[in-house]
């Protein structure tokens, strides 16, 4: 019988309101308490000074294996993870081949299961081969273990296919990941249209490719009563569009990323492809607009939409490098840093975006430290002040926009079902 | 190849020789001040002269070599570049993008790190993307000429529009300059707008509202999408060429025909413009579109003064990119 206290950290669990200093103790992979009491443990951790808090879940990431496992493989993203904090993760179905059979949403857990790190929940194609044609096989996709479905990395473009996915999905008690954005609008563009746009001579993505594809949207999960999860939303538009449709009560959630609340457009003035992501960075007021949206429950959940690429892909013309940058390693860091420090939301509520809120819309059992749930933890220091440097990153990848950048708040430690494992 | 990392870090930004230039590249007139604009036009000016002969040659480059790397299609100003280090006394070699590494999947970068380990001074770069001579100037230690770059700037040609209304106007300040056409997809627009811009002009941008972004405002440009009711109060009139290659989707406005009838130039409109008006074009011409034979032919067209003037603007840029003070005649400083 293996037990673990973790002794006289500030326990901050939005799942059942509790933040204090307490002791969590743990049996056999599951939580026992959360209180004053500490009982002889086989192990322990010494919290003080430190939050502990229901193990961090990142709900959109990419782990390119099977197809591109010089950038990333279901380990590495695994290590990536704990050294950032979080004990979940839920991986993207835009492998090559696609993520889109029960065979294959077998075998991302079993890679998951043999990396023995983080959980790594398995993301089903929305449509076979993600080409947006039919529905992929999303009931054999759900007894193998998917927890979602989405077309990621492309959209779902088809209005009646959606429709379909939303209906279909619905049968499951599963939720359709949206990646919003019109692929006529959206044209060759390489970043957000606007006054930066032009001065560089790039082409421009505009706010509109998104807006107009989470406004369809909404109006097809009124009309079927599914659930849409809009994923890294990026401009004020689709903030404003989330907000009236819950207050509608359409089942819809939303999600942003670390960068579209800390960067802008201006960031690629210097033409470097570590600022190319999709969505692009957009102006000063989305920034404000995904800040807002945090606050005042618009936005769900943060999660950073990990998006490894090998070096020299990422060293193209800028128009020429592909979209996306990692951001396991950096996420909990910015969150603190950026959010919850200037004020602009709570711990507690910083903590929800990354737990609980992500476990409800994957119906995983995980996001809270209530006895009998699985013991997955998340242990940082709030204080402690570090340096990005991409170079020590457990990531097979280097494409990180924050790389250099001095962060107050960093993960210590992370329990996985029971187990204690270091971030460093 | 290993890419010399520790190498390209010491080359930025390419020193500074001299207090009068901010730096050898020339990347795009954005981040040059008027102050340096004017005084590349006076570099020009007092280049004019051995420009456009040949009978004379400076020494002043002797023994440098400049690299022409054209990774995009170009006639006039790769001869004209050619010619400018010729006459200033370099050697040139031209790097026939066709032939080279990059169509064997090498990036651009290393091709240039490779070209430059042969010992090169000055390398000249048109390329199709936005970005790609500044990707360059941070990877490489020779200094970097913008021979135009996807839809970003053309600077050597903002400066020599620049120079060929100096020369017929006397001035820029004060005059009232419209860029007609396909401004989105126009590099020559842009570095265009930042010259005049910043030499006191008044400018406007005039074409259809799907090829002239809104956004120009924000850089103190006037838009119009009528070109009759702007006409007759223009000095000079850019007239630009539709960058077909650069549209993508569908077309951005419905027809030639239509296009032309809106927004040619024409010898009815010419009489509707004022009687000194200058007539420009950066070339390539695309007769009867949106310019017809008796304006570009014809007594108010400025369109071979603008190629003669890109001469002496070239050598201008490479004295500078070679490192010499302003007005330098000798031994670099």
């Amino acid at each position: 019988m293996s037990t673990l206290l973790i002794r006289g950290g500030r326990v901050v669990d939005p799942s059942t309101g509790k933040d204090g200093v307490a002791n969590v103790f743990v049996r056999d992979g599951a939580i026992v308490s959360v209180g004053d009491k500490a009982p002889k443990a086989s192990e322990t951790f010494d919290a003080r000074g430190l939050v502990v808090c229901p193990g961090l879940i990142d709900m959109h990431v990419h782990l390119r294996e099977p197809g591109k496992e010089e950038e990333e493989t279901i380990a590495s993203g695994s290590a990536a993870a704990i050294a950032g904090g979080f004990t979940s993760v839920a991986a993207m179905p835009n492998t090559e081949p696609a993520c889109d059979s029960e065979a294959q949403v077998e075998f991302t857990l079993l890679q998951g299961r043999r990396a023995n790190l983080a959980n790594v929940y398995p993301i089903g194609a929305v449509s076979k081969g993600r080409k947006g044609e039919e529905l992929a096989e999303i009931g054999q996709m759900v007894r193998g273990g998917a927890v979602a479905f989405s077309d990621d990395g492309s959209p779902v473009h088809n209005a009646a296919l959606m429709r379909l996915a939303l209906e279909y999905a619905a049968m499951f008690d599963r939720c359709v990941i949206q990646h919003s954005e019109d692929p006529n609008l959206f044209g060759c563009g390489c970043m957000h249209e606007g006054k930066v746009s032009v001065e560089l001579g790039l082409e421009g993505i505009p706010a509109a490719a998104e807006e107009s594809m989470i406004a369809r949207d909404i109006i097809l999960a009124k009309l079927t009563g599914g659930h849409l999860h809009a994923a890294h939303i990026s401009t004020r538009g689709s903030a404003e569009q989330i907000r009236r449709g819950k207050a509608e009560g359409v089942r819809v959630t939303a999600e942003v990323t670390p960068h579209h609340f800390t960067l802008n457009d201006d960031r690629v003035r210097s033409y470097d492809p570590v600022y190319k992501m999709n969505p692009p960075l957009r102006e000063g007021p989305d920034v404000q607009a995904m800040i807002d949206g945090l606050r005042d429950g618009t936005i769900d959940v943060i999660a950073c939409d990990h998006a490894p690429h090998a070096t020299e892909e990422k060293e193209l013309e800028f128009n020429e490098a592909p979209f996306g940058v990692i951001g396991l390693e950096t996420t909990l860091g910015l969150v603190l840093t950026f959010l919850v420090q200037p004020g602009h939301i709570s711990l507690s509520r910083a903590i929800e975006t990354m737990t609980v809120n992500p476990a409800r819309i994957l119906r995983i059992p995980r996001g809270t430290l209530q006895p009998g749930a699985a013991a997955d933890v998340t242990i940082f220091d709030p204080k402690k002040t570090w340096t990005v440097d991409s170079s020590e990153f457990r990531s097979r990848s280097r494409n990180c926009p924050f790389d250099g950048w001095k962060l107050k708040g960093r993960a210590e430690a992370v329990v996985v079902a029971g187990r204690l494992l270091p971030c460093r | 190849m290993p890419r010399t990392r520790a190498r390209a870090a010491a080359a930025k930004p390419a020193e500074t020789p001299s207090p009068a230039w901010s730096s050898r590249h020339l990347l795009g007139l954005q981040e040059l001040s008027g102050d340096e604009i004017r005084l590349l036009l006076r570099q020009a000016a007092a280049y004019r002269e051995l420009a456009v002969t040949n009978a004379r040659k400076s020494a002043l480059l002797k023994g440098r070599l400049v690299v022409t790397m054209f990774v995009e299609p170009s006639t006039r100003t790769k001869v004209s570049f050619n010619l400018a280090a010729r006459r200033l006394g370099a050697d040139t070699l031209d790097f026939a993008a066709g032939s080279s590494s990059l169509s064997k999947g090498e990036t651009l970068v290393d091709t240039a790190l490779n070209i430059e380990a042969m010992a090169i001074d000055i390398l000249v770069v048109r390329h199709p993307a936005s970005g790609a001579p500044e990707l360059l100037a941070r990877q490489v230690a020779s200094a970097v000429v913008n021979a135009g770059d996807g839809a970003h700037e053309h600077p050597t040609q903002g400066l020599l529009d620049a120079d060929t209304i100096l020369q017929h106007k006397g001035r820029i300040d004060g005059l009232r300059v419209a860029i007609v056409g396909d401004i989105l997809h126009s590099r020559v627009a842009r570095s265009n707008v930042w010259a005049l811009t910043k030499l006191g002009a008044e400018v406007w941008a005039c074409g259809p509202a799907t090829l002239v972004p809104d956004e120009l405002r924000d850089f103190g440009v006037r838009i119009s999408h009528d070109f009759d009711a702007i006409l007759p109060s223009l000095d000079v009139v850019n007239m630009l060429r539709i960058q077909h290659e650069r549209i993508k989707g569908p077309p951005m406005f419905p027809s030639i025909r239509e296009y032309a009838r809106l927004f040619g130039f024409n010898a009815a409109r010419l009489r509707k413009a004022k009687k000194d008006v200058l007539v420009m074009h950066p070339g390539p011409l695309n007769r009867g579109v949106e310019i017809t034979p008796e304006v570009a032919d014809g007594p108010r067209s400025a369109i071979l003064d603008q190629v003669s003037n890109g001469l002496a603007v070239r050598m201008a840029v490479l004295h500078r990119a070679a490192g010499f003070a302003p007005f330098a005649t000798g031994d670099a400083s």
